[in-house]
């Protein structure tokens, strides 16, 4: 047993001890915090100004109209040309054979997780697919333009395609976007209210139609917006095509056929180096800008229509 | 399942038919087995282009998965080839990145979540500055970089710590998010009792709460540094595709990291590179996956319940 | 921030407190004396014009139906309530001669000297040890053996006996009440004046219930004592005055206010009742 016993407090306290106490480590410390957090906004505001200012340098070297309509990229050739419409018919191209791919295999593995399986199933299966996620986008790069290129379609299917092609790249990237969209349409039917699904199944609907006309319209905005996420990820990919989608910058027409893409020309113009303030370097940031620009759009479209199709229960 | 009597006569008869016409044959009807299927197909297509993609890597790079990998420089042969610096380089920037991002991605989390008057315009529209940069291509965070540089006039772009700058911003918004709904899942009480016993909020900040969220706030880190590590496209913007005899030894080196050198590998003619490449997303990929179960591990041990 | 004075009351004189301290035996000095105090959230009014004084060594209980306004008063008197986005304080409540909500006055020393027990036992996810330690390692409080500091709040609170053999376990292994009894040990050893407790026995069983009662009793002798509690046996059975608070509906803007009503002796209260309203809710006509 203790032999310590705290001194009672004196009955009178002095006013000074209720006083205001200034804590200038405190008030130091919060101010690094708040600095911190001001810092993203910094982040932000340089990416603008830093795609900005070459940009605009380089506009004054190259008509807009003529970026952005010209068919023609050769940037780096003796007569240069900046039409930068090559770059984005390849970005296109890339993207959709991506969305075919990823759009049905992540809503239908979506469903099949949220409305289907059981529970110790979704347990195992959900994180698996997110291990699609964590695969480093290089990695899919080596798959893509060596097995899915190289084998798959030239060897196994004889198909008339050279050493790149967007199929192949549009394809692996479609297999990274598939957790994307299955984790976030999964997320959003998961949030459907039990009660119509009851509700439904009360009326005598089996749960394919269930699912179909009532789990699925009720989740939309949020499977919008996974497919939009989807579609900005793959706008904004610069491995995969870099390495199996090709070097050269042509009107693309055809799957088998290969291009380069806005990103794809990023990567290949920062492997040479160009001084800073050149031509060639501007060039870089204006597709920067103009590749920055299109994701903006993506992103708060898909604000938008998520806003618009929202059912609120 | 449920078998129905028929009833052929009178009000049940109406009702039975009308409901059997909805139903169009139940769950077992061939419409509702082929939309299963077809799901079930989804779901193992998508798996199994996982499993290809492995298998893949491992068949190409499994034979090249030796010792001289973790002690060969890059050479014009690939007989002679390893990743020595690559796997060195990866080390020395994502380390340099955990220091550079963590600091300042914890802190305007603690801001954002503790701190900041949700009222306040400024304060909301960092919040939804955050969410942005999440969703940005990460070569932008390599041409702010590269722009950076050119406006510091800093001539040398191939550096560890301007390589760990780039990813360092590329991760903050995951870091800050991360350490967020791990600071919001500490419950309100554990703040109250700690203020009522006459602590400051900061004290309730460094003694309570954050030690709380530390679980969280250590996965969030090791998942945001794993998604750094498998980054290439920032650092080819700067200067990070050399052909490095030297290992890495401080932060003003020269280095290239492991995605890199499978990039550079990836683009080479001969057959001996991409094996090397292969190999090397052999070891890319186990780091990973190790980095993961850690991140996993984590939060299973130590997480609170409230 | 408590300098604008409320010159029209809204709520009738009649209607407020027909039992006022002056009518009680004066021999323990006031500790905590509440003027006019009136606490509003943004524009909503929801305490009006409370006038009483808690005193030394005593244990007071605040009663009253659900939305009264009780657990905002006791929030108030030790500044809880600044942490409620638009919480405003009227009036004054003077602690040793000083109004806590003065300009000058450190919310952050008032809650050392007046601590809160909470309806949910909260403790923290530390050690039991650390969990006393806590309060005075954070409030800077010198200390020759933190060993002995630890064992006598434990002591006190009686919890001693049945953590002695695990001061480094984890506190959320306890159970409720024990869980409950350590935040008040946690309370007891930055040497609070007065305790406030919310609700204290609420979320336990009976018998840890009655452990925290037989507690509150000897607690008594060293610290001064109120208690928020929709338990009127509880009230009779504990407290020494108890303050009866109900909810009219404010003249002007139709919301509910919480006044006080009656503050006696518990036994006078319970017995003979001066207004109407206490003996209705004492006998459960209402509430």
């Amino acid at each position: 047993m203790s032999t310590w016993s705290p001194p009672r407090p004196p009955a009178v306290i002095s006013q000074d001890s209720l006083r205001a106490r200034p804590r200038p480590l405190d008030t130091a410390i919060r101010l690094l915090f708040r600095v911190a957090a001001i810092f993203t906004i910094i982040i932000t505001v340089g990416i603008v100004i830093a795609l900005l200012i070459p940009s605009l340098a380089f506009f004054a070297e190259v008509p807009v109209w003529e970026f952005l309509f010209g068919t023609r990229w050769a940037p780096r050739f003796a007569d240069a040309s900046f039409g930068v419409v090559p770059l984005v018919t390849a970005t296109a191209w890339t993207t959709a054979i991506a969305l075919v791919v990823a759009v049905p295999l992540g809503l239908g593995a979506a469903v099949f997780l949220s409305e289907y399986a059981h529970r110790r199933a979704r347990k195992i299966l959900k994180p698996v697919l997110e291990l699609l996620a964590g695969i480093p986008t290089v990695v899919y790069g080596y798959f893509a333009v060596q097995f899915i290129q190289a084998t798959v379609l030239r060897e196994w299917l004889g198909l008339d395609t050279g050493s790149f092609s967007v199929l192949a790249a549009g394809f692996v990237m479609g297999i990274m976007i598939v957790p994307t969209i299955a984790s976030i349409s999964e997320d959003a039917m998961s949030a459907v209210p039990n009660s119509l699904r009851q509700g439904s199944a009360a009326l005598g609907a089996n749960r394919m139609q269930t699912t179909v006309r009532v789990v699925f319209p009720a989740a939309l905005s949020g499977v919008i917006a996974a497919i939009v996420l989807g579609v900005s990820r793959a706008v904004g990919e610069t491995m995969i095509v870099a390495l199996a989608a090709g070097q050269q910058a042509r009107i693309v027409t055809g799957p088998l056929e290969a291009g380069q893409t806005m990103t794809g020309f990023i990567a290949s113009a920062a492997l040479g180096d160009s001084p800073v303030g050149s031509l060639e370097y501007d060039t870089l940031f204006a597709v920067g800008l103009l590749l920055f620009v299109i994701t903006l759009v993506i992103n708060f479209a898909s604000i938008a229509i998520v806003r618009r199709f929202r059912e609120a229960y | 399942m449920v078998t129905s009597t028929p009833t052929r006569h009178g009000m049940g008869a109406l009702v039975h038919r009308s409901v059997r016409g909805r139903a169009k044959g139940g769950e077992t009807s061939p419409r509702s087995i082929a939309f299963l299927i077809v799901l079930w197909f989804c779901l193992l297509f998508a798996l199994l282009f996982l499993v290809v993609l492995l298998i893949n890597i491992w068949v190409d790079g499994v034979g090249r998965l030796d010792l001289a990998l973790f002690t060969e420089y890059p050479s014009s042969n690939p007989d002679d080839a390893g990743a020595r610096p690559a796997i060195l380089g990866s080390l020395w920037v994502i380390g340099t990145t955990a220091v550079m991002t963590l600091p300042i991605g914890v802190a305007a989390a603690i801001h954002l979540e503790e701190f900041s008057d949700r009222h306040n315009l400024i304060n909301r529209a960092v919040e939804l500055n955050v969410q942005n940069l999440a969703a940005i291509p990460s070569v932008i965070y390599g041409m702010l970089t590269l722009a950076a540089l050119g406006l510091f006039g800093v001539v040398n772009k191939n550096q560890v710590w301007v390589g760990a700058l780039a990813l360092s911003m590329l991760i903050l918004p995951v870091i800050i998010i991360a350490t967020r709904e791990a600071l919001r899942a500490v419950p309100a009480e554990i703040r109250q009792g700690s203020l009522a016993l006459g602590a400051t909020p900061l004290q309730t900040v460094f003694r309570n709460t954050l030690p709380a969220a530390l679980p969280g706030i250590a996965t969030g880190a090791i998942l945001g540094l794993s998604r750094a590590l498998g980054e290439a496209a920032p650092l080819l913007l700067l200067g990070g595709l050399v052909f490095l005899r030297f290992d890495p030894n401080g932060l003003m080196s020269g280095y290239t990291t492991m995605p890199i050198q499978i990039f550079n590998w990836t683009g080479r003619p001969q057959q001996g590179f991409h094996e090397l490449a292969a190999a090397t997303s052999i070891v890319l990929l186990v780091v990973l996956l190790l980095m993961n179960a850690l991140a996993i591990y984590i939060r299973n041990r130590y997480q609170q319940r409230w | 921030m408590n300098d604008n004075r409320h010159t029209h009351p809204t709520v009738s004189i009649h209607a407020r407190a027909t039992a006022v301290s002056d009518r009680m035996d004066d021999t323990a000095p006031v500790v905590l004396d509440c003027e006019d105090v009136s606490i509003y959230y943004g524009e909503f009014r929801a305490v009006t014009e409370v006038s009483l004084g808690f005193r030394r060594n005593e244990i007071t209980a605040l009663i009253g139906p659900s939305g009264c306004g009780k657990s905002t008063v006791l929030r108030s008197l030790n500044r809880m309530n600044d942490l409620v986005d638009g919480a405003r304080v009227e009036g004054r409540i003077i602690f040793h001669a000083e109004d806590i909500y003065g300009k000058d006055v450190d919310a952050i020393a008032v809650r050392r000297r007046i601590g809160m027990v909470f309806q949910k036992p909260n403790p923290f996810p530390k050690s039991i040890y650390d969990n006393i330690a806590y309060g005075p390692r954070v409030i800077g409080m010198k200390v020759e053996s933190m060993d002995d500091l630890v064992e006598e709040a434990l002591t006190r609170a009686a919890l001693w006996d049945e953590v002695k053999d695990k001061l480094k376990q984890s506190a959320l292994g306890l159970s409720g009440g024990q869980q409950q009894r350590l935040c008040i040990a946690r309370t007891i050893a930055v040497q609070p004046e007065v305790i406030l407790m919310d609700e204290p026995c609420s979320a336990l069983d009976p018998i840890a219930t009655m452990k925290i009662e037989d507690l509150m009793q000897q607690l008594r002798r060293d610290y001064t004592i109120v208690i928020v509690t929709h338990n009127m046996q509880q009230a009779a059975r504990v407290a020494d005055r108890t303050a009866f608070f109900t909810a009219l509906p404010d003249e002007t803007t139709g919301d509910r206010t919480g006044v006080l009503v009656e503050y006696d002796y518990t036994s006078k209260l319970f017995e003979r009742p001066a207004d109407k309203r206490t003996e209705d809710y004492i006998s459960g006509r209402f509430g």
